[in-house]
């Protein structure tokens, strides 16, 4: 049995060391700090830290400032207000100049749960997918996340990244590789490829074991970065396994499996099926029940497994 | 400050309305109004208040200007140019293809520029940070941030105005170029934004309102907010729109739209400037 670690947490705890190693370093929040976890790095460094209230819009445009007098400041609130609510923000005072801003979102997807559909981001990546100088990354678990924090802050320029609420299965090793923009086959497999980020890797990794017991081989790619995609990783996995199977907590639309459809499309067309949340809002409800009630639990995946490699097979 | 300098600085916003009325009609694009009723408060800025080095735009000893208002970019352009950030000649290249000089400041092409704006509202905010970051750094530079009145009508202008007198930024000095003309019309009859100062001080920040054309004011002005501590200080500044060109002056018909060729020699006739075309 994995270790099971919310992403969020493992932020709040790279977040702090990486405060200890670079004075550089200072984060904002919107009043979230206990739930973004931001928390543990305002109790170490109290005069790095900086509350701006209820107020998502100036909070962004206060740390491009603060980025572009040569800080690396790290932007903290729920996904569907970093992303949804400051979007121009993001856009005019931290992509379009190149801000060395990390805007690090929690609380994504439905798996936020009770909230409801109101707090459920399901098309932040999306939006910040089309924003041009934005790098996009959605961990796996809590080790890839505390290399991705370490990975954005060594990085100049704007980066968003996606983390959950809840606690979610280990998948990497402490010493595995990561690297913004690179993918990793985590399961080979010849007959399809699930190409998954953020939780639905984990997902994805059992789905792939139900298929073995009925004879399908199933590779694995996680890919943690969205953009810039792995081009080469998903090339290859065309190349050899001839279908594949996208998934993601986030709509279908735009996200992980539009970004691998379009890619494919025009460079190695494949039979191709997106699992995801499809074009609605979220609702209120657990989490493990919500993942169920969308589709996004390892039986479906392997259903859709199934499916794209009798389409394949035609 | 004694009257001959004022005089130098007089005739050099007017060297700088002549550069704004020229840049404009080669462009064929832009905003008149707004940069005509921002520039003696620019021209204060660059040529007497603040600290810095056109030989080195990223000196780190510098004090820092945010154009919240950016849609004026061709104000901040000429004051950049006549400071020498960049050839003179570069202001004739103005929104043209393969020009570092946008239609609204880049901070990626442009040397002197600090950080993106024309999205109006977003600039206070940006000024913030980079108080806040020459704060934590120990550093006696100052933030200029020059927002216009129908800005105010953007909320995340008072987020931001909140902020900084949450956070005592006294390392802030804004100015409101309140010319009382938008887009569509007197700011009073779109939205009114009024009253500007007592917004501000109900947000914990040092007003001063002043004629914004009287260059005496504002030197003496900005001098003062320099040693006010403990709050950020707002300049309410009351200009004219289009100002020092008489056939553009409160017109806000002139917002968006450069002089034409018929209209120049006649702008550079009421700047005091003879013209050979």
């Amino acid at each position: 049995m994995s270790t099971m670690i919310a992403t969020r947490d493992a932020y709040g705890q790279t977040l702090a060391e990486l405060g200890e190693e670079n004075k550089s370093i200072v984060v904002l929040d919107a009043d979230l700090s206990g739930s973004t976890k931001t928390s543990v790095f305002a109790k170490k460094f109290p005069e790095r830290f900086f509350n701006m209230g209820i107020a998502e819009a100036n909070m962004v445009g206060t740390a491009a400032g603060l980025a572009a007098a040569g800080k690396i400041p790290f932007v903290s609130t729920f996904a569907i207000f970093a992303v949804g609510r400051a979007w121009e923000q993001v856009r005019q005072s931290v992509a379009y100049p190149k801000a060395n801003v990390k805007i690090v979102a929690t609380h994504g997807g439905v798996t936020v749960g009770e909230d409801g559909g109101s707090h459920q981001s399901v098309e932040d990546i999306a939006i910040m997918r089309a924003v041009p100088n934005m790098t996009v990354i959605v961990p796996a678990d809590g080790p890839e996340t505390a290399k991705a924090i370490r990975a954005a802050a060594a990085y100049n320029g704007p980066v968003y990244v996606r983390l959950g609420r809840n606690k979610v299965p280990t998948v990497f090793a402490d010493d595995a590789p990561f690297a913004i923009g690179k993918g990793s086959q985590i399961v080979d497999g010849t007959d399809l490829t699930f190409v998954t980020t953020g939780l639905m890797t984990a997902q994805a990794k059992a789905a792939a074991d139900i298929l073995k017991a009925e004879g399908i081989s199933a590779r694995v790619v996680h890919l943690a970065t969205i953009k810039p995609l792995d081009c080469e990783i998903l090339l290859k996995a065309a190349r050899e396994t001839g279908a594949i199977v996208t998934a993601e907590e986030h709509s279908i639309v735009g996200g992980l499996g539009g970004a691998v459809a379009e890619f494919l499309s025009e460079n190695c067309p494949a039979p191709l099926k997106r699992v995801g949340v499809h074009d609605r809002f979220g609702l209120s409800g657990k989490a493990e029940e919500l993942l169920k009630y969308f589709g996004l639990m390892p039986a479906d995946l392997a259903e859709a497994g199934r499916e794209i490699v009798r389409k394949k097979r035609g | 400050m004694d009257s001959e300098k004022i005089t130098v600085l007089q005739e050099t916003a007017r060297q700088l309305r002549v550069d704004i009325v020229k840049a404009l009609h080669s462009s064929q694009s832009g905003h008149t109004g707004g940069s005509l009723s921002a520039i003696d408060m620019v021209t204060a800025l660059y040529f007497h208040t603040m600290r810095h080095n056109p030989a080195e735009p990223k000196w780190e000893g510098r004090d820092r200007f945010v154009l919240c208002k950016g849609h004026a970019a061709p104000a901040l352009y000429v004051a950049l140019a006549h400071a020498g950030y960049f050839p003179k000649e570069d202001l004739m290249m103005l929104r043209r293809l393969g020009s570092h000089l946008q239609g609204h400041p880049d901070s990626k092409g442009t040397p002197g520029v600090e950080v993106c704006t024309g999205s109006l509202g977003q600039g206070l905010s940006m000024a913030n940070g980079m108080a806040l970051a020459l704060r934590l750094d120990g550093s006696a530079s100052r933030v200029y941030a020059l927002l216009g009145d129908g800005e105010l009508q953007e909320g995340q202008v008072w987020e931001a105005a909140m902020a900084a007198g949450h956070y005592k930024l006294d390392n802030l000095c804004a100015l409101v170029d309140v010319n009382r003309l938008q887009i569509d019309g007197e700011v009073a009859k779109v939205m009114d934004v009024e009253p500007v100062t007592d917004k501000f001080r109900a947000f914990g920040w040092n007003v001063i309102d002043i004629d914004g054309h009287d260059m005496a004011a504002i030197v003496a002005t900005l001098d003062q907010a320099a040693s006010v501590k403990g709050k950020p200080t707002v300049i309410v500044a009351r200009t004219v729109k289009g100002k020092g060109v008489s056939f553009f002056e409160n017109k806000a018909s002139y917002h968006g739209v450069p002089p034409s060729d018929e209209e120049l020699p006649k702008a550079l006739e009421c700047l005091g400037e003879q013209c050979y075309l």
